[in-house]
């Protein structure tokens, strides 16, 4: 009995073994892997205008000269770009699993991925271990850095702790009278987090105001009605939340039929992407950011960036049929960071495709501008990126059918960030020593 | 018989252990955790012989990550034999706790209460803030006795590790699945009342049944952890415990050899699908697991069962 099973493990072995030999990537491709999700409930929202947008950009780099310069060579440093795309539906466990298949089984030059939290506290410590450059492109814990350091792992993305800073500093250039406020966040880290730092700055510029409720509804719950009697009732002149994809999207559809916004202001973390969506049905007035200068804001920004933006925006806007939200700009400010990299670590090592080893030392401290504005890898050692952030307020415009963000309000990166080899929790609690804003 | 299964223990641990060096790392690293899994899928078979699935074997896996990576990070112990001892400790102690209780119940009575409470342990760690909540925990890679690997050196020793202690259980539950009481179980499967006026205690079995399982999910648990370094809520999510089930079912429960083949498959079927079809991999798993269902409805261990034309 025990034998024939041992057959059935060789032969198990066998197929695995035989199944494990790709071609291993020429010297004029540069191979990346990128996790997403394409399945599950941050798929719509995140993963899959994040990895639109990060196909758009592969194809164009690709085809060269198709964006402004310094990007305006083909694909990375020369090499065409190949990527292999995985789903990152399945927990960290599975993510785990698949950063070594990418790796050793795959061997890809590099790993772009991870919008959960969790799914980024798992894979620093496995991509040192196997020495693999990886950039974490979208998730928000600050923990990464804070709890840990790596040799081989960069995000290029601003941490949580500047979305709710910035909110808090929107409120007060604006004068806006917070006499008490109050939260709706999802019961997990994300949302918890996200109250943590939202409560942490209002207590700096807004001593005064007092906190009415703090509501926790699962994740994933799509009903409100509970908690958006508890807010009519308590009435907040302020209700904060970081609800993100179909729990936004109910809490908003919900929260305005029985008026909500009518009597409280409603300010989200993340709020941008939903727009899509909604259309009409986002209220007006609503103060929203994008986690970074992203989305919308992005495009009313104009400056130096404009045409980089406007250009990756149109070709988005052709391409699908709708704007890009958050997501694709952090793909997008991820992948030109890894071409500033991989073509900076090749200006040092004679032009030859570079090992894991040159592309970090190319990367750290690195900065680069993106679509959504200038991003410089200035914390942790500079592995940890700090980018500008916007918010502005909601506003339907009938006539082109489509929304606005009027009264946006740009944040300088130094502003809302805390500063290298501060935690973002004492950073909060000591009033942001060192911030630098105009 | 004896001498047979002893032999045939020895054979299994050359053979995996071979697989140290013919297997690519990346294959080595899911044989691994396929085979720790298994050891929790071993559990379930175990109860199933007796009729019973328990849908919450998560909480046993979950209990083991955490007590390994809370006790390694909190008192700088990383010694892989230590780790798995106080988890496997820990796990007995809960699973001698909830048996007698859980002993009671049969069918869905016994599957959903097994549930309830690894989902009890999810809801717990969710808002444990100061232990990680949803995104869990990181935990450094062990020790073995003092040697520190690094590389594809640990890997082997992970590997190796984790192939030892699947013979030595399998090993020790073949002998307890023959043995009097686990004949019994067999017994209960198909008639709890004759068993009863027999004489024998369909309660004890039954305990005894539950708390191997939960011995060996908190095994399972603990290298998973130290193999992947971090453990999240999600170990004792019930979609996790629903895979266990899923390998438990797709080797059925009459040979042990054919669990950790079953969980080997499960992991090898999910990692290329999700490759190869990264936009519908669930589908491909899903169809696999139909396929499976409807062909082989007492899973893999009854094709030798069908051939040797014998009972266990």
């Amino acid at each position: 009995m025990m034998k024939s099973k041992i057959g059935g493990a060789l032969a198990a072995t066998a197929l695995a073994t035989c199944m494990a030999g790709p071609a291993t990537a020429a010297d004029d491709t540069f191979k990346i892997g990128v996790i997403t999700f394409l399945s599950g409930q941050a798929a719509e929202s995140f993963g899959v205008p994040a990895w639109n947008g990060g196909k758009l950009l592969v194809d164009m780099l690709n085809e060269g000269g198709k964006l402004p310069a310094p990007y305006d060579k083909m694909g990375f440093g020369g090499m065409k770009i190949e990527a292999v795309i995985v789903d990152e539906a399945g927990g960290a466990t599975k993510q785990v699993q698949e950063f070594r298949n990418l790796v050793q089984r795959e061997e890809v030059d590099a790993v772009v991925g991870y919008v959960s939290s969790g799914d980024c506290l798992a894979i620093p410590p496995v991509a040192d271990e196997l020495k693999a450059f990886t950039i974490l492109y979208d998730c928000g814990t600050p923990r990464v850095f804070e709890d840990g350091s790596y040799e081989y792992v960069f995000r290029t993305a601003a941490h949580a702790t500047m979305d709710n800073v910035s909110l808090a500093r929107y409120l007060k250039s604006r004068s806006f009278d917070v006499p008490s406020f109050a939260g709706l966040n999802q019961d997990y880290a994300w949302g918890q987090d996200s109250w943590a730092d939202f409560t942490g700055a209002m207590k700096q510029l807004y001593p005064d105001a007092e906190v009415k409720t703090a509501l926790f509804p699962k994740f994933g719950a799509g009903q409100y009605g509970t908690e958006i009697s508890a807010l009519l009732r308590e009435k907040p002149a302020l209700v904060h939340s970081s609800n993100w994809g179909g729990d936004l999207q109910g809490f908003l559809i919900q929260a305005t039929a029985r008026g909500l916004h009518k009597r409280a202001q409603l300010a989200l973390a993340a709020g941008d992407h939903v727009i899509p969506q909604l259309q009409d049905k986002m209220p007006d007035g609503i103060f929203l950011g994008a986690r970074g200068v992203n989305g919308l804001a992005a495009h009313a920004r104009g400056g130096e960036l404009k045409e980089l933006t406007d250009t990756m925006w149109d070709a988005y806007e052709v391409e699908y049929n709708t704007f890009p939200v958050q997501a694709p700009f952090r793909m997008w400010q991820a992948l030109f960071g890894l071409k500033t990299a991989v073509e900076k670590a090749m200006a040092d090592n004679g032009g030859t495709k570079p090992t894991s080893e040159e592309l970090a030392a190319a990367m750290k401290g690195l900065s680069w501008d993106a679509p959504s504005g200038r991003i410089e890898m200035a914390l942790a050692g500079g592995h940890q990126a700090i980018q500008p952030n916007a918010i502005g307020t909601t506003k339907w415009n009938a006539d082109a059918g489509e929304m606005e963000l009027v009264d946006v309000e740009y944040y300088a990166a130094r502003c809302v960030n805390p500063p290298e080899g501060m935690k973002s929790q004492d950073w909060l609690a000591q009033g942001f020593p060192g911030a630098e804003c105009d | 018989m004896r001498y047979n299964l002893i032999l045939a223990a020895v054979v299994a641990f050359v053979v995996l252990a071979a697989g140290s060096v013919v297997l690519p790392d990346w294959a080595m690293f899911l044989f691994a955790m396929a085979l720790a899994k298994g050891l929790v899928c071993l559990g379930i078979v175990g109860m199933m012989r007796g009729g019973v699935v328990s849908f919450g074997q998560g909480l046993y896996y979950c209990l083991g990550a955490y007590t390994a990576t809370l006790v390694a990070n909190n008192f700088g112990v990383s010694d892989i034999f230590l780790l798995t001892l106080l988890s496997a400790a820990v796990c007995l102690l809960v699973g001698m706790a909830f048996g007698p209780l859980l002993s009671n119940y049969r069918g869905i009575f016994f599957a959903m209460l097994s549930l309830a409470l690894s989902m009890v342990l999810y809801g717990s760690l969710s808002k444990m803030s100061f232990i990680g909540g949803t995104d869990g925990l990181n935990i450094a890679a062990p020790t073995f006795l003092g040697w520190a690997p690094e590389g594809r050196a640990l890997q082997t020793a992970l590997y190796i590790y984790v192939v030892a202690i699947v013979v030595i259980a399998g090993t020790l539950m073949r002998v307890y699945f023959d043995s009097e009481r686990g004949l019994i179980t067999l017994a209960t499967r198909d008639n709890e009342l004759r068993v009863e006026y027999l004489g024998a205690s369909v309660r004890n079995v039954m305990t005894y049944n539950y708390v191997f399982g939960a011995v060996l999910g908190g095994i399972g648990g603990t290298i998973a952890a130290l193999a992947l370094g971090h453990v999240d809520p999600e170990f004792a999510f019930w979609t996790t415990s629903g895979e266990f089930v899923f390998v438990a079912i797709l080797a059925g429960f009459l040979s042990v050899p054919s669990v950790f083949v079953a969980a080997i498959i499960l992991e090898l079927v999910r990692s290329f699908s999700n490759l190869y079809f990264p936009n519908t991999w669930q589908l491909a798993l899903g169809i696999f697991l139909l396929v499976v269902i409807i062909v082989l409805p007492n899973g893999l261990g009854s094709l030798v069962k069908r051939r040797k034309g014998k009972a266990a």
